[in-house]
């Protein structure tokens, strides 16, 4: 038989307040355990409490980024469960009423095609704490750090139908919240995290198969081996005669398989009821219109914008628009290569930059050539300073800190050679010392006149502008 | 000096009649010989109240002197007091040193208040009698053998008994008003919102609300001067100017137009009792007010509404104490299912438990649009009645409790008859409006509780009416036999 996949993602996507969601306490990652929790993140008796507002318009700002509804009346639940990390044995969390309805967002596929994927709404809750099994034996340590700090729990609708399009989605949603700044999306940190609902039905069927919940997925390397596992892992299932139960699984990424974690028999009923301690959130026109003008712009404008104005292609403009820093980095090149062509500018950040970055393992933000560094090397391409070839040695050495294009070039002395006498008298020598090949080009063998273009470049250390070289070349050899 | 009201003390700290220290003292040495029979503190702060009282009288010599600048006071064990023992009448709070002040306290302290102790209660406020609280039950100063009512018995008892002048409380459902009028003393609760919760420990969040239990009107409102206010840290306080409560004290009330709603005056109320608030309407109708008879026709709803609610909430409020990071901890936990049951099991009395399974059930999936939703819809019925009322009436009066303090144990096997002692207070606090309880007469010996209920944000008027009343009677002056 053959089975068509269907998915829906819950990603949480922690915001990039400054304080918590409910307390005053600074949401900074990795300070020391239970120095970052204050009365009200430790649920202390008698404490109350208080919405945090840069929270509510990033949420907002979420919403009008994915053309979502935003919920002009939206209230706090509680969900009631017991754990040692949830200090007040409650999540204050929406449920009913959440602060984002119904949305949609696009997404490219590998194949350039372009998918819908419908959002079915985004709310604010509070993250719970950790609970630290390490270091302590026979005892759990509980570290309430983290207990408090903003979430986005971000839902689509079950639209995906394959690994790759979760992966996309996901990326498409990490490209949105990073871009307008509400999340700083760094997913070994946790930042951005995904739980995937995963369940197979026959082609041709309507309704929905039973599905399994995969928790905490946190790159979208697992996020697609977790969902390629399950979706085999059901097939399987199914195809030897048994039956998917409804339960919530974990991805072990150092095994690649899917565990049940529980069932949905062993399900909380989470008592949800609305938050007496918080009043309702109401937003109107003016909150939705003040947090419009503070929007940046969005992925999709963006990469449309590089297509038209830097003549770039769809795929370079993708990869270009990948990450709002990667864009802005492209954009600060471009400006300070003054005269070089954008598209030169595309081929070395895709090229070079992210090339280098990948094989040293470090992140955009470390990288140590600077945007303005990599747009002045490009403009000494641009005016003949040096050549294309060349710029690969500038750039090294500019990567291995040894100053800007300009200081490179001249401790290096990789000045582009351009007085053509100076030139034309080392082809004369290199003629006079290989005649033997000039025969053999002047009888046709044109393969030839590429060793010569290498025997000027040797000789002069690459210097020689190589159009010049070329065209040199060209008449001296035929007369 | 004792029998001196918290007004009457002030003035005689301005004038240099007795010192903070001395008038600290008095009622520290009171607590020391006559608490042994109320049982009506948990925790006094003796070392900590001459402390505070050395620096009051040494503030007062700089002429820089607050409102309530030496000026002894209890707190309901309920508000958190840094430093101190905060219980909260329960077991699983036995250990528990609060690490901040809660607002009202704060607000207490910079007034220049002196901190005698806190004051017992009912375990988490549950209770309508004080005999849920883990340290024992308070004694009725005019009865000892009666209970004291709840859950602000410690603070109602220490008043009357004159071991404080007055007392801070709390009132979920009646809370401050019923003990107020089973000990012959003040009662105030305001609207909800108007005192911040914060620090207050939580028992039914939408309900619950700070006031102060006194012997008059007048020191009702010199009180609510200071708790009152808008509290950032507590979202539901409402950002509403304070008046100054005293200022309309003596305001002319003929023409006040009371409403007595018929359904208070019906099956179950005392028959002395009733006679005791007839005489007191009587005496307002000779200070030049108008009586009318009115209808909440939801009343019969307050009881098994609050019943819904409450323990809904509270359930959910609860869940913190789970043994983890504070309170009671059971010995030797086994893991982490062992650790919650028996911490809980063990550091919740029987009355929270039956509160919070009620309320777990009640927010269970598959109950909860039957009661809580059906509760919730109930509570805009009863807020509409008021609403309504308060279209022909000014204020609106009855009996604070059907009865007068019945005996301790008397009601102990029978939750529900409990329960019914709240039937006229509940409604107030499911509509979140001020009430009061004041001293109206007597019946079998023992006190007689007027209710006032008025317009949200009315405290002033509710003071002012209240007042009127305590200048043309002797009731709130009356002192149990014992205590004199």
């Amino acid at each position: 038989m053959s089975w068509e996949v269907v998915i829906g993602l819950e990603i949480h996507a922690q915001l990039a307040t400054n304080s918590k969601i409910f307390s005053g306490a600074s949401t900074q990652f990795g300070a020391e355990p239970n120095t970052q929790a204050c009365v009200v993140d430790l649920g202390m008796p008698g404490v109350l409490p208080v919405l945090n507002k840069q929270a509510v318009n990033m949420a907002i700002r979420f919403g009008l980024a994915t053309n979502s509804e935003i919920t002009r009346r939206s209230v706090f639940a509680r969900k009631n469960y017991f754990y040692p990390d949830l200090p007040k044995g409650y999540q204050i969390s929406q449920f009913e009423l959440p602060i984002v309805g119904t949305g949609e967002l696009s997404i490219h596929l590998d194949d350039g095609a372009e998918k819908v994927v419908g959002i079915t709404r985004a709310h604010l809750e509070e993250d719970a704490g950790k609970s630290l099994h390490e270091d302590f034996i026979n005892m759990t340590g509980i570290d309430l750090n983290r207990a408090g700090t903003p979430l986005l729990e971000i839902v689509s609708e079950p639209d995906m139908r394959s690994a790759k399009e979760a992966v996309a989605y996901a990326k498409k949603i990490h490209s949105i919240v990073t871009y307008i700044g509400i999340c700083d999306g760094n997913m070994q940190e946790g930042s951005f995290r995904c739980d995937a609902n995963v369940s197979i039905r026959p082609k041709g069927q309507e309704e929905y198969g039973t599905r399994a919940e995969i928790k905490n997925i946190n790159s979208f390397r697992f996020l697609e081996k977790a969902i390629n596992f399950e979706i085999e892992r059901q097939i399987d299932v199914i195809e030897g005669g048994g039956e998917v139960v409804q339960e919530t699984r974990l991805y072990d990424a150092d095994k690649d398989e899917t565990r049940s974690m529980r069932s949905k028999e062993e399900a909380n009923d989470y008592r949800y009821f609305p938050d007496p301690d918080l009043l309702p959130v109401v937003i109107d026109d003016d909150d939705i219109e003040r947090v419009r003008d503070e929007l940046p712009e969005l992925p999709d404008a963006k990469r449309a914008r590089f297509v038209e104005a830097y003549s770039l292609s769809e795929a370079d403009a993708d990869v270009i628009t990948s990450s709002r820093a990667l864009a802005d980095y492209f954009e600060t090149v471009v400006t300070e290569a003054k005269g070089a062509e954008a598209k030169l500018c595309a081929n070395w950040v895709m090229t070079d930059l992210l090339g280098a970055l990948n094989k040293s393992g470090q992140e955009l933000q470390d990288s140590p050539v600077s945007a303005a560094m990599l747009g002045g090397m490009l403009q000494r391409i641009a005016d003949n300073t040096i050549s294309g070839k060349i710029a690969k040695q500038v750039f090294e050495a500019m990567w291995n800190g040894e100053g800007d294009a300009d200081a490179v070039i001249d401790s290096k002395g990789l000045k582009q050679m351009t007085d053509t006498g100076e030139i034309e008298k080392i082809i004369d020598d290199i003629i006079a010392d290989n005649m033997a090949q000039v025969e053999q080009y002047r009888a046709g063998k044109d393969k030839v006149f590429g060793f010569f273009v290498g025997q000027v470049m040797k000789a002069t250390q690459g210097k020689a502008n190589p159009k010049q070289v070329n065209e040199l070349l060209k008449t001296k050899l035929s007369s | 000096m004792h029998n001196k009201t918290l007004a009457e003390l002030a003035q005689g700290l301005q004038q240099g009649d007795f010192s903070s220290v001395e008038l600290t003292q008095h009622f520290i040495d009171r607590i020391d010989t006559l608490d042994k029979t109320y049982n009506s503190f948990v925790t006094v702060t003796s070392e900590q109240a001459l402390q505070q009282a050395k620096q009051a009288d040494e503030q007062r010599a700089t002429g820089n002197a607050q409102t309530l600048t030496g000026i002894p006071i209890a707190q309901k064990d309920i508000f958190c007091t840094k430093g101190v023992r905060t219980s909260c009448g329960s077991k699983m709070l036995d250990n528990f040193i609060a690490p901040y002040d809660a607002n009202v306290v704060e607000k207490c302290n910079a007034a220049g208040a002196v901190l005698l102790g806190k004051t017992n209660m009912d375990e988490f406020a549950m209770g309508s009698s004080n005999e849920t609280s883990f340290y024992g039950p308070v004694k009725n100063p005019w009865d000892t053998n009666a209970v004291p009512g709840g859950s602000s018995g410690g603070s109602a008892a220490a008043v009357a008994a004159r071991l404080t002048p007055v007392a801070t409380a709390t009132d979920t459902g009646g809370s401050i008003r019923q003990p107020a009028s089973l000990c012959g003393v003040t009662g105030l609760k305001p609207t909800y919102g108007r005192v911040s919760r914060f620090g207050m420990i939580a028992f039914a969040s939408s309900l619950d609300q700070g006031g102060p239990i006194t012997r008059t009107a007048e020191d009702a409102a010199i009180m609510l001067n200071v708790m009152a206010g808008f509290d950032e840290r507590d979202s539901t306080s409402i950002n509403k100017d304070v008046p100054d409560y005293t200022a309309a004290l003596n305001d002319d009330i003929s023409g006040l137009k009371i409403g007595l709603p018929k359904e208070y005056f019906g099956e179950g109320l005392d028959t002395e009792v009733g006679k005791a608030i007839e005489a007191a309407i009587k005496e307002y109708e000779t200070l030049g007010a108008e009586v009318k008879e009115i209808t909440l026709p939801n009343s019969h709803l307050a009881v098994p509404t609050y019943y819904v609610v409450a323990p809904a909430e509270c359930s959910s409020n609860l869940s913190r104490f789970d043994g983890v990071r504070f309170g009671h901890r059971c010995d030797d936990p086994q893991d982490l299912e062992d650790l919650y049951k028996r911490s809980r099991g063990e550091g919740f009395g029987a009355e929270v438990k039956r509160r919070i399974m009620i309320g777990t059930y009640a927010l269970s999936a598959g109950y909860y649009d039957a009661y809580y939703l059906k509760a919730q819809q109930i509570r805009h019925l009863i807020s509409d009645d008021f609403h309504q009322a308060f279209n022909d009436v000014d204020v609106i009066m009855g009996p604070t409790s059907p009865t007068t303090a019945f005996g301790i144990g008397e009601k102990t096997d029978d939750p529900v008859t409990m329960y019914l002692s709240d039937i006229y207070t509940i409604a107030v606090n499911l509509a979140g409006l001020p009430g009061m309880s004041i001293p109206a007469g007597f019946a079998q010996n023992k006190p007689v509780g007027l209710h006032l209920i008025t317009p949200a944000f009315t405290e002033a008027k509710l003071l002012n009416i209240a007042h009127r009343f305590q200048q043309a009677s002797d009731w709130h002056n009356q002192a149990p036999a014992d205590i004199a």
